[in-house]
């Protein structure tokens, strides 16, 4: 179907192509003879395409100059401590390895589980209906707010069977651990990800497939050992854009994490402890030295925000990268292939 | 024929374990499908206490939210009623005045700056465009709040709310420069990103010919995308406006930080500042409320926001669904 709708579009390219290129890419806007109207609007589209421009630069330059302004090495040794004083509140490792965990825990689980589930879409979905319907609520999925998952994520978790991830009900606990923000995280980050994979799968070409087949393989070793290897790339930056969203997202991590000030395990098993104890990340840091949340010191919140904006940055670089090695293609179809920010359905 | 025999049982568990994990893939979606609806679900029951008591009023307008969301915290009810007694309408007006402000807003901006980023940028500009969107969609909201909690609200307190504007309602509200405008120009900058994406890959999509035949006929730059480009993308313009309005209801942490924090109906009919005062959305108000879910009747109220959340998410899901249909026909992906 989709290659019958695309067949004409290349054929009358060969002959006229001295004419085509010319134009669709004249040599110079020539806006002189347009009509008044046509012209504003010429003007509004360099406009906002120079105020965008302004404006994230404007977010980055902020950042850095208060990121500069108040960060120190210090703050990423210390834990925090309550004290009114910003010289004395500590710095900010306990939310920084918070980070860490609940990107881990996330990830750990939204991963396979994305890309299992793309792989059942787009190479077996059967039953058609399933498969369908499993598509649409991932679909809905993305679309739930995050608040929402967060205290779905607390209902679920308060139920006592299930109160072993957390310090349990006996505390008169809510559910508030790093399993449980982990968990509900990954629900998150699961949409890009099986986003991601779906569609490289659906792009690879069958021939390929068609090989594996001839060679007497099985869907589910063409699968493993064929068609996952090729989209590598795709998979991966799925993967970091899910972490990305795991990274940024606050209201998660003060409803299932608590945000308290120090990461507080429970009980004395080491990794297990920490695990079911409460915490903080970067993000509801940042919150609760910000004028909204109760801590108030601003310049605590700006450092810790500009780590957490470099964080975010290089992962953004890293999903960049990862989809520029993915295939050549023409130059409009690359840089725009690059604006997939989300794999927004099909 | 030769070595069949021995392909045989090879073949035979190799399609085996094929079956079984299609069954285990398989069950992974039930799984997931499960999960979904099992949220779905849950947060209703969890929410029809409180529905189930107010009724339709539940999204009437009555009284001073805070005051309700405080006495029942309190364990007080609000004079002769019952614990549960609440009336959403300011959070569902916030709600609905910022998500229009921000995606009208931003239909605007990004249509424009997709057409900038599709036909007009030259080819560097273009480059420095593309990282610039993704950097704003991978800006974490918490770090939007910020800067609009210590350097934008700020600056709008200072600047454009004069003190005769902050006289004339002293008595019903307190304005300061976290307020609706604050909270909207953030708002647009956030869903801005997703918008100009779909659109301009939109765009991208639209077959070439046709515009080609349209500069043929002698018609201008600017009137073949209006009437051409558009006019063919306008299914995928719609999907994102449909997009952008979730991401723009679901959003609380920058909401909760920069939009005034009071549960107030700011009223149109008083002129410019309309804009100047507080409002707060329902995603910020549970996020702001979340200390209360231990408290029964707390929680049903804040799980009564998130359905409705939830249910006005899905209804969305739906509608950019059904919007991107007429797309299918040039085949073009968005």
């Amino acid at each position: 179907m989709a290659s019958a709708a695309l067949t004409p579009a290349p054929a009358p390219a060969p002959a006229p192509a001295p004419d085509a290129r010319t134009v669709a890419h004249p040599p110079r806007e020539r806006t002189s003879s347009w009509p008044l109207v046509d012209r504003v609007c010429y003007w509004l589209c360099w406009a906002t395409g120079i105020g965008l421009c302004v404006i994230a630069l404007a977010i980055v330059l902020f950042m850095l100059v208060k990121g500069i302004a108040y960060l120190r090495p210090s703050l990423f040794v210390e834990s925090p401590a309550p004290s009114l004083h910003q010289s004395q509140s500590g710095g900010f490792r306990d939310p920084i390895v918070g980070t860490l965990v609940v990107t881990a825990i996330g990830t750990a689980i939204a991963a396979p589980m994305g890309v299992a589930l793309a792989a059942w879409l787009s190479e077996y979905r059967r039953p058609a209906w399933l498969a369908r319907s499993v598509e649409s609520a991932v679909e809905m999925l993305a679309g739930v707010p995050s608040i929402v998952l967060a205290i779905f994520g607390l209902l679920v978790f308060s139920q006592g069977f299930l109160a072993f991830l957390s310090q349990g009900a006996a505390q008169g606990s809510l559910g508030e651990s790093f399993f449980n923000a982990g968990i509900v995280m990954s629900l998150l980050a699961l949409p890009l990800i099986v986003g991601a994979t779906h569609e490289a799968l659906a792009q690879v070409p069958d021939r390929l497939r068609e090989a594996s087949y001839a060679l007497g393989k099985t869907r589910v070793t063409t699968i493993r050992s064929v068609l996952l290897p090729a989209i590598r790339p795709s998979i991966a930056s799925g993967v970091v854009l899910g972490m990305g969203r795991i990274i940024g997202d606050t209201a998660i991590v003060t409803i299932l994490l608590g945000a308290t000030l120090k990461n507080e395990p429970v009980g004395h098993t080491p990794l297990l402890g920490a695990l079911r104890g409460t915490g903080s990340t970067l993000t509801s840091y940042v919150y609760n030295n910000s004028p909204a949340g109760e801590g108030n010191a601003h310049e605590k919140a700006y450092a810790a925000a500009f780590v957490l904006l470099m964080i975010v940055l290089a992962l953004n670089a890293l999903v960049t990268r990862l989809s520029n090695g993915e295939r050549p293609a023409g130059e409009r179809g690359r840089a725009l292939r690059a604006l997939r920010l989300w794999p927004l359905g099909r | 024929m030769f070595g069949g025999a021995q392909q045989q049982p090879g073949a035979r568990t190799g399609a085996r374990s094929d079956q079984r994990a299609e069954r285990t893939l398989g069950a992974l979606a039930v799984t997931v499908l499960v999960l979904i609806a099992l949220m779905a679900v849950t947060v209703l029951i969890k929410a029809w206490p409180s529905f189930s008591y107010n009724g339709l009023s539940w999204f009437g307008s009555g009284g001073d939210v805070d005051t309700q969301l405080r006495l029942m915290r309190e364990g007080t009810p609000v004079g002769g009623h019952g614990l549960l007694y609440f009336r959403a309408w300011p959070l569902v007006w916030g709600t609905l005045l910022t998500t229009l402000l921000a995606v009208l807003l931003g239909l605007v901006i990004s249509t424009l700056a997709a057409v900038f980023l599709t036909e007009f940028a030259p080819a560097p500009v273009r480059r420095v465009l593309d990282p610039v969107i993704r950097l704003l969609a991978a800006v974490p909201s918490v770090i939007y709040g910020l800067i609009g909690i210590l350097a934008l609200a700020p600056w709008i307190n200072q600047h454009l709310i004069s003190n005769a504007r902050k006289q004339s309602v002293i008595y019903v509200v307190q304005l300061n420069g976290a307020n609706l405008a604050t909270a909207t120009l953030i708002l647009t900058v956030m869903i801005l990103p997703i918008m100009v994406a779909i659109s301009a890959s939109a765009l991208t999509a639209v077959p070439g010919a046709w515009r080609e035949g349209s500069a043929a006929l002698g018609v201008n730059r600017w009137r073949t995308i209006w009437r051409i480009s558009l006019r063919t993308a306008w299914p995928a313009i719609a999907a994102a406006t449909v997009l952008a309005t979730a991401r723009a209801l679901g959003e609380a942490v920058m909401l909760a930080m920069v939009s005034g924090g009071r549960g107030f109906a700011a009223n149109p009919l008083d002129g410019l500042t309309f804009l100047f005062e507080p409002v707060r959305p329902l995603a910020a108000t549970i996020f702001q409320e979340s200390e209360g879910l231990t408290i029964g009747p707390v929680a049903h109220t804040i799980y009564a926001m998130g359905a409705v959340l939830l249910v006005s998410a899905t209804m969305l899901s739906l509608a950019g669904w059904a919007v991107k249909q007429p797309l299918k026909r040039y085949g073009i992906r968005a």
